[in-house]
């Protein structure tokens, strides 16, 4: 078990500085992970239990996507749901049945919310009795912002999923659909866990091929028939950060054996997953330096732009962390890391490569704030007057007025960003602002308000 | 429960946010757990606002669930006291909050003891009402509150302005065209020779709110936030109010009238006959253009129009009364607001629909195949699935709606700008039926071989996995990642190509 004493490193307390502040930040609603778990998982189809509040975020938040039929709706709480007047459950069947006859879908998702929450609604509860009855499976995941932000919607989405028992005779094993030839290393199975669009799942598992591991499964799958098997003992590996929950879930309930690694974003990162997933393997990694290498060279335009600036991360997505490690390794500077939510110990191999990448480039080690107060950072901003700030659409466009370059934190969450082929999109992204500012430059002043 | 996949109307404390953030130097504070903050980016993105919005969470999390807010509501409200300075605080419910039944309104008054601010709860029912009631019920609530505030301090004038005056009660952010129709009636007043007492909220201090009751008259442009208002100065000081919105020439021309007839009411002798008169036939275009000869071409084409209550019968008005059209059916969401509907348009259209429903209006339209469609956003993309043009003429909106340039929907400039808008949507229609009966724009195939290469020029082959995946590389870069993978691959003289080789194309290409 030497991965989880790696994640375990106790003088990590020491080196970096963690703090919490209030909490007071702007950050999509967990529920948003809708968007991209039903496009994601085909057959599926997403019913979010709450309230008009929660469904003027979706349409709002997520735009043209609504108007594509998508595969999710609301189902809305009238006053009758919230007084009990109404049965939980017969309501519940009346939709689920509509769902059924109008999309067909292999599972339902229903979307627990605050609401369902304050008012106890048992939904754990009538999901089997419900799926039973009408011979749908449906998966109850609780996303709702009283617990969690954003992105660890996703994570609520994969650790219900998670503890679904394997569906016997629904084994397809992803290689014999994309992979050709054998040439594989005896190894346990391993699983990736973390969603991710079809071709970087593809990029991954042929990085992976190339060192002679197979992927046995992603969870999710692109289709909900099409879950992998996962068996006690076999090995799994998260793909994003912010998947802890997933991650306990996989190690408690299914008994497997989590591969603690840095996360593959940027090329650095890709390495280091790539080398400890060899590790745990006992296989010598190939030709990993050189591919590293080769990346970084393709970089370089985009590193020039940032070399020496510096970055302020208000967080609101959990990519923070990954996300600074890989700038500070192209150069960059990062003044303050917010983050909603810090796990230790699913990010630990994460952070100590943040510590070891801040030694080489020889720069302190940046400060992580948890729950982060906005006002409190737009002050600091202030003071600081970082190059870019990386920021939810709350504060985009009042910071640029001010004279300050701003990157939509949401578009690191949308974009492909995993893997050495993709390490150019997360720098196509961070520079865009420079390079934006670059050509408007003569224009003049950089400030747009009056005020301050 | 219901099923839904859309709404034409958001959640209460979106009015009431919309209207606290529409006043100068007040800040609301919302009882609402994390991520309910979302108006902000609408207000920063739709708005493209240069200032933070004014507006903070008091964030309901799992020790609020188990415990309470306690001190948490009033420390949020002291704090942003102490930071912002604002004139007002106004406590937000959420449907959160208002499920947990804490007392906040015993926040509110102990909040209220330490703050220089004043401090108000919104009086909104998350179940009960939608975002337009719940705004129009917060502007009247903090109206209320400055005009009692100065009449207990006895600074309450009350004593009308010399010259004729005027508040406007309906200018606020994130609303249909708002901006560019405040800005226009604005021009109409000072046109008519009637000075602005007051606009609001968009850009007031709530200090100054107190002046109110020195106008002549009000004007509600928009029946949808603002009538709770002007009905209670109307009740309190008996001040008059106009709700005709001026919007086409002829509700302009009855507006004016109506303005007239106030005037005269309190012996300022005026007659505008004569300025409507100009105004309506050479100022602006759209009388004469509804004349011309190229509007002919529209009588009688079938035309459906949904949206909010005043920009829905607004709109059949102008189509039915200005244009000739023949409006199938009208409808709003307004449900609340059934039977003015009803009376406003009964006899200028076939039948009337009022429902919140989406599909069901899909559904209508699809039915009725209409010749063009004006509506919301919604119905935009209806017309895009059915191949009908459509004219955005209401809220709910996306960001397209919210133009740099001048785009009135009230007063004379803003009847051209909706000529415009009806006509286009028709040419368009027309010419793309005719396109449809010659065929298209043009029938000879393009020979060119530089768009693509074709699959004879080429001897690479695409593995089955590959072609998969360039499927899904959408359609208009598509050719060209094709192109640049066999170019990659011919370089590096293989056969035939694989994903692998896709993804070092793509790479190489960087």
């Amino acid at each position: 078990m030497n991965q989880i004493k790696h994640v375990d490193n106790n003088d990590l307390k020491e080196k970096i500085n963690f703090e919490c502040e209030t909490g007071n930040y702007h950050t999509f609603c967990p529920i948003s992970c809708v968007a991209w778990l039903y496009q994601k998982i085909e057959d599926s189809f997403f019913l979010v239990i709450g309230t008009k509040t929660c469904g003027y975020f979706l349409q709002n938040a997520l735009g043209v996507m609504i108007f594509a039929e998508p595969r999710y709706a609301m189902a809305e709480l009238e006053e009758g749901d919230i007084s009990a007047q109404l049965s939980d459950y017969e309501e519940l069947k009346r939709l689920c049945l509509q769902v059924k006859r109008d999309r067909n879908p292999s599972v339902i998702f229903w979307i627990g919310t605050c609401t369902t929450e304050i008012i106890k609604m048992d939904l754990e509860g009538i999901a089997p009795k419900l799926e039973a009855e009408i011979s749908l499976p449906i998966v109850v995941a609780r996303a709702n912002g009283l617990d969690y932000a954003f992105t660890q919607g996703e994570d609520t989405v994969l650790a219900a999923l998670a503890q679904r028992p394997n569906a016997k005779q629904l084994e397809i094993p992803l290689e014999k659909a994309i992979l050709t030839d054998n040439d594989y290393v005896e190894h346990v199975p391993l699983i990736l866990f973390g969603s991710v669009p079809d071709p970087v799942v593809n990029q991954l598992t042929l990085e992976l091929k190339k060192q002679g591991i197979r992927v046995s499964g992603w969870l999710p799958s692109k289709r909900y028939t099409e879950l992998p098997l996962i068996n006690e003992g076999n090995y799994v590996c998260g793909v994003n950060p912010y998947l802890s929950r997933t991650a306990t879930t996989l190690m408690r309930r299914r008994k497997c054996k989590l591969i603690g690694a840095p996360f593959p974003i940027g090329p650095d990162g890709t390495r280091a997953w790539l080398e400890k997933i060899c590790t745990v393997f006992n296989i010598e990694p190939k030709g990993l330096q050189q591919r590293e290498d080769e990346i970084w060279e393709k970089l370089k335009y985009y590193v020039s732009l940032i070399d020496g600036k510096s970055v302020f991360f208000m967080g609101d997505n959990l990519l923070e962390i990954s996300l600074a490690r890989f700038l500070i390794r192209s150069g960059m500077i990062v003044f303050e890391i917010g983050i909603p939510y810090m796990d230790k110990r699913y990010q630990g191999a994460e952070l100590q490569l943040l510590q070891k990448t801040c030694k080489e480039q020889n720069i302190p080690i940046p400060i992580i704030i948890e729950k982060p107060d906005n006002y409190n950072q737009v002050d600091r901003i202030r003071d600081m007057k970082p190059d870019l700030v990386i920021t939810g659409m709350a504060h985009a466009n009042p910071l640029e007025a001010r004279g300050i370059n701003t990157k939509w934190s949401v578009e690191f969450t949308f974009a492909q960003i995993h893997g050495f082929t993709n390490a150019i999109e997360v720098l196509e992204l961070v520079t865009r602002p420079l390079r934006r500012n670059q050509k408007l430059e003569k224009i003049g002043s950089q400030r747009y308000t009056d005020r301050r | 429960m219901k099923l839904a996949y859309w709404m034409y109307a958001g959640p209460a404390h979106i009015g009431t946010l919309r209207i606290a953030s529409s006043f100068k130097n007040v800040h609301a504070i919302m009882h609402a757990p994390l991520g309910d903050d979302y108006f902000n980016v609408m207000r920063s993105m739709l708005e493209r606002k240069r200032d933070f919005t004014a507006v903070t969470a008091s964030v309901v999390d799992r020790h609020v669930l188990a415990r309470g807010s306690q001190e948490k509501v009033v420390n949020n409200i002291s704090r942003k006291d102490k930071e912002e300075k604002p004139d007002l605080v106004v406590l937000t419910p959420t449907c959160t909050s208002s499920i947990l039944q804490e007392d906040l309104q015993n926040f509110v008054n102990r909040a209220s003891i330490e703050t220089q601010a004043d401090v108000l709860l919104a009086d909104v029912n998350h179940y009960r009402v939608n975002e337009m009631q719940a705004a129009d019920r917060t502007l009247e609530q903090i109206v209320q509150f400055y005009i009692k505030k100065a009449q207990k301090t006895k600074q309450l004038d009350i004593t009308k302005t010399i010259e004729p005056s005027v508040n406007i009660i309906g200018s606020f952010n994130l609303a249909f065209h708002n901006q560019h129709d405040i800005a226009e009636l604005k021009r109409l007043m000072s046109d008519l020779n009637i000075k602005i007492n007051s606009i609001i909220p968009e850009g007031a201090s709530v200090q100054e709110l107190k002046n109110l009751p020195k106008a002549w008259f009000n004007i509600v442009p928009y029946r949808e936030i603002g009538l709770l208002t002007a009905e209670y100065l109307k009740d309190e000081f008996d001040i008059p109010f106009i709700d005709t919105t001026p919007m086409g020439v002829v509700e302009t021309a009855n507006c004016i009238r109506k303005i007239q007839y106030i005037l005269n009411d309190n012996n300022a002798d005026v007659n505008f006959e004569k300025y409507i008169d100009i105004q309506t036939r050479f100022v602006s275009q759209s009388a004469w253009f509804s004349r011309s000869i190229d509007c002919q071409n529209l009588t009688g084409k079938k035309a459906i129009v949904f949206g909010d209550s005043t920009h829905a019968a607004a709109m059949t008005k102008i189509l039915t009364k200005e244009m000739g059209i023949n409006v199938v059916w009208a409808g709003t969401y307004c449900k609340y607001d059934k039977s003015w509907f009803e009376k406003e348009v009964g006899d200028l259209c076939d039948e009337i629909v009022i429902t919140d429903d989406h599909n069901l209006i899909g559904d209508l339209i699809a039915k009725v195949e209409p010749a063009v469609i004006f509506g919301t956003q919604m119905e935009r993309h209806v017309a895009k699935r059915l191949n009908i043009p459509c004219g955005v003429i209401s809220a709910p909106v996306h960001i397209q709606n919210f133009p740099l340039s001048y785009r009135p929907f009230l007063g004379y400039e803003g009847a051209n700008q909706i000529a415009d808008l009806i006509y286009n949507s028709f040419t368009l229609g027309m010419e793309d039926h005719l396109l449809e009966i010659f065929g298209g724009h043009d029938t000879k195939e393009v020979l060119s071989a530089g768009l693509s290469v074709t699959s004879e020029d080429s001897e690479i082959k695409w593995n089955l996995e590959s072609q998969a995946e360039l499927t899904k590389i959408p359609g208009f870069i598509r050719g060209k990642i094709k192109r640049n993978t066999e170019k990659f691959a011919q370089a590096q003289k293989m056969e035939t190509i694989t994903l692998e080789i896709m993804y070092a194309a793509k790479e190489a290409a960087a």
